[in-house]
């Protein structure tokens, strides 16, 4: 039954079924990581993923994967790293997930290393680590740590690469080049499965399971310029928003400080880490006006506003003075060329320098959301109450940047983002086994929640006229850019939410020209935009709800932390469009919390 | 170096085989005009977004666009390359840009191949970390520098398939000749010193067509978008084949 272009309504009593204990949307990191568990328990599994596993995002991580091993500083402490963690989410990251990542990371780090990980070695054979920003020893008293545990700068690669051949190894079922459309639900608000077309041949599916684990990645592309894939257009986020859960903190959105200038592609932060640092027109070392302690590694926040506002005061670099440049020749050929040969390469290809000779131009790019949809350290995706209390939502699962579990609160660390991965990609996976030997039981979907699903699907199929969806999406990223982007302004942000609702309406009207089955792309990106549209709209309204700055949510009009008011998770319904708060966790088990404080560096 | 400079494109030619096997009994190659900022030197990816704006329907697989994910192999002006980094400047000649279908693989539609081949060699060859040591699972298997370094130029692989369909010896045995691809993955974990399989990784290579086929014509190592040498690793495969017959 193959949409077959004469725009026949797919329903629920035609619609093939494929049935699975658990599934996983996603084949990157977390989807991997979740994966492997499951089918080394022997449940019956399958990843769906839109692109082959090894093409996701994961494989552009550069830098390394942060986690107190051991190996540069044999007195390194994970408490130490759960206080960078804490102090740099701005004071809004859930202190139990926070602990509870940073006291597993090292058992993950040693088995993705038993799984064959090629990472850097020191002298004595152990994993090499290198600086990152806002790592410290003794609780921020004792000078810059070096906790980042690279595979010279190509750690995302070494990792997804990793992770698929042990999936290989345990006989993990791929639905590769299948794309995801739509949360099933039945009637007790239980998730059980998606409706999933294959690309190859158009043929669309009902993938029912008793466990659906959302590892959709990043959606940084409701931006106009972004370090992110193509690929990355949150829709694992819009499917939970389109079945009516919520999703947290997606106000908050990290630009990274060094995107190459022009293009968006990232150069690591491990080339801060490594000796290189940044200056303005002047040749001046700026960062040591904004952070005199931490310098270039000061947090990612902290950085790219310093780098945007030497630029709005006319420092900036090249005849527009819209960049900066990264130093990295003063470190000599050895160095740069060893430690970053990825760099090297791409500051050859997009910026045409060779780093060990010449700085390289950046500017911050949109890079990574640390919000996402809410989940507990299990991987369970919470909503609210109506009183405001948590519910966990029975056969939803949600891991990586998809998520918001939250470690990250309102600024991410560099290097914490692929221990999330691999940390919650894993908890997701042992709940999901402890669960199925206790026995799981869901309610059977009824043909109208099997409906009510293929709604989008089909409303794309039948088109017949209506909006060009490539000109909505570019849209969209401008509007984007332009009224949520490093420094916000209520003004700017109640433009852009009502430029963001004209859109949300003309994606409702878009028109798919093309209704071929075979390999249909430009079907993909037509579905790929309603989840865009879910986001934006998301982060938008957030954003103004929000009413102070903290982390990477800066406002000129309310320029202070406001403790008293938002020491809080923003909550948004995509239904209501509406924002509640929901409290931080600051009851970790095993330390005492981190009570905020003034955050500098 | 360059065939032609950047600022001296201005309306490119650019011709892309179509095929969709369910419509159409032959490919035939669609040609678009496209315009080129002159101050910009666009890569081929860029280009192909632009003509996917004039007719949706072509297809072809993209996700990083920075030359890490190995999604773009195409075959651009007669060779084999990532779309996402190969620049005009390098790519065109006479103002004219050709991109067809990686070759020797089966072509589901436009630019995108069936790559189900060349992922089942490299399952053939066990592409994951074996070891019958007792491993201390609270740490990590000790590595030297110098022995890591031995995975330099071999870990890298994007599994783009730009070198294994470029090699002659593929396209006439893609089910029996591994391919430089997988070989060089099977001498990744051969050369890794924490891999205790290496006999029976050999063994296993050992018949008439897994290796033996390669015949260094080096087209593997000249496509490379990594800079990889695959030829290499395959000679030291056969090196260590050889010594072990004697």
């Amino acid at each position: 039954m193959a949409m077959n272009g004469k725009g026949t309504l797919l329903d629920a009593s035609t619609l093939p079924v494929k049935e699975f204990d658990g599934i996983i949307v996603g084949g990157g990191g977390s989807g991997m990581m979740a994966s492997l568990q499951l089918a080394k328990s022997g449940m019956n599994t399958a990843v769906v993923s839109k692109v082959f596993p090894t093409r996701s995002h994961t494989v552009s991580a550069q830098g390394g994967i942060t986690c107190s091993i051991q190996s540069a500083d044999p007195d390194d402490d994970w408490r130490w790293h759960m206080f960078d963690t804490v102090k740099g989410s701005d004071f809004i990251g859930d202190q139990d997930s926070i602990e509870y990542m940073c006291k597993e990371g090292p058992e993950a780090i040693f088995e993705l290393e038993n799984m064959g990980l090629p990472f850097s070695r020191t002298e004595e054979g152990k994993i090499y680590q290198r600086a990152f920003g806002g790592q410290s020893k003794d609780y921020g008293k004792g000078g810059q740590a070096e906790r980042t545990c690279a595979a010279a700068d190509r750690t995302g690669h070494a990792l997804l690469h990793t992770l698929f051949q042990a999936n290989v190894k345990a006989g993990t079922n791929f639905l590769s080049e299948w794309f995801a459309v739509d949360l099933v639900k039945n009637q007790s608000e239980q998730v059980v499965g998606v409706i999933a077309f294959e690309i190859e041949s158009g043929e669309p599916y009902f993938l029912k399971s008793k466990a659906t684990v959302l590892a959709t990645g990043g959606a940084g592309r409701i931006y106009q310029t972004t370090s992110n894939a193509l690929i990355n257009t949150g829709d694992g986020t819009g499917m939970a928003l389109r079945a009516g859960f919520p999703v947290q903190d997606m106000e908050m959105w990290q630009f990274h400080p060094t995107g190459i200038h022009g293009h968006g592609t990232l150069v690591t932060e491990g080339c801060r880490g490594e000796g290189g640092y940044l200056v303005n027109k002047d040749g001046e070392r700026f960062m040591e006006r904004y952070a005199p302690n931490y310098k270039d590694l000061a947090s990612r926040d902290v950085v790219a506003r310093s780098m945007f506002t030497e630029i709005l005061e006319g420092r900036g670099c090249g005849p527009d003075a819209d960049h900066v440049y990264l130093k990295l020749d003063h470190l000599g050929p050895e160095i740069v060329h060893k430690r970053l040969p990825g760099v090297t390469e791409l500051s050859k290809r997009f910026a045409h320098v060779d780093p060990a000779e010449h700085p390289i131009p950046v500017v911050p790019t949109c890079h990574y959301a640390m919000g996402g949809i809410p989940t507990n350290v299990h991987g369970q995706v919470i909503s609210q109450n109506s009183d405001g209390t948590d519910k966990i939502i029975d056969g939803l699962y949600a891991a990586g940047e998809a998520a918001c579990v939250s470690v990250h609160g309102g600024n991410r660390l560099g290097g914490n983002s692929l221990l999330d991965l691999i940390v919650f990609g894993r908890s997701a996976g042992l709940h999901i086994e402890e669960s199925f030997k206790s026995g799981i039981k869901m309610d059977n979907p009824s043909p109208d929640d099997v409906d009510y699903a293929l709604r989008n699907l089909n409303r794309v199929n039948i088109s017949q006229s209506g909006e060009n969806f490539v000109e909505v999406k570019k849209d969209l990223q401008k509007t984007m850019q332009m009224n949520f982007g490093v420094f916000r302004t209520e003004e700017l942000m109640e433009n852009g939410i009502k430029e963001v609702s004209n859109l949300r309406d003309k994606s409702q009207n878009i028109h798919l020209a093309d209704k071929s089955s075979q390999f249909n792309t430009a079907r993909v990106e037509a579905l790929e935009l309603l989840n865009l549209i879910e986001v934006a709209e998301a982060t938008a309204i957030s954003a103004n709800e929000r009413k102070e700055s903290r982390g990477a949510h800066s406002r000129e009009d309310y320029p202070d932390r406001d403790d008293e008011n938002w020491l809080k998770h923003s909550i948004y319904f995509s239904d209501t469009k509406q924002v509640s708060k929901r409290e931080v966790n600051f009851r970790p088990k095993q330390v005492q919390a981190f009570q905020p404080i003034v955050r500098t560096y | 170096m360059n065939a032609i400079s950047a600022s001296e494109i201005k309306t490119l030619r650019l011709s892309i085989y179509r095929y969709d096997p369910l419509k159409e009994e032959k490919p035939y190659m669609q040609d678009f005009d496209i315009d080129i900022p002159a101050e910009k030197d666009l890569m081929v990816l860029d280009v192909l977004m632009l003509a996917k704006e004039q007719d949706p329907s072509i297809s072809f697989r993209r996700s990083c666009r920075e030359g890490v994910c190995g999604s773009d192999g195409l075959n651009i002006n007669g060779k084999n390359g990532l779309g996402c980094i190969t620049p005009l400047s390098d790519a065109v000649k006479s103002n004219k840009l050709s991109i067809r279908p990686l070759p020797g693989l089966p072509v589901i539609k436009d630019l995108i191949v069936d790559m189900k081949q060349f992922v089942d060699q490299y399952k053939k060859v066990k592409p994951y970390l074996i070891t019958d040591k007792k491993v201390d699972t609270r740490k990590a298997i000790p590595q030297t520098i110098e022995e890591r370094e031995k995975l330099d130029g071999l870990y890298e692989c994007i599994m783009c398939g730009c070198c294994s369909t470029a090699c002659p010896s593929f396209w006439w045995n893609p089910d029996k000749f591994l391919g430089p691809a997988a070989l060089l993955q099977a001498y990744r974990f051969i050369a890794d010193s924490r891999d205790t399989a290496t006999e029976e990784r050999l063994e296993q290579l050992e018949d008439a067509f897994s290796v033996f086929r390669c015949h260094g014509i080096m087209n593997c190592v000249s496509v490379c978008p990594k800079g990889l040498n695959p030829t290499k690793a395959i000679g030291e495969i056969k090196k260590m084949l050889v010594k072990r017959a004697l």
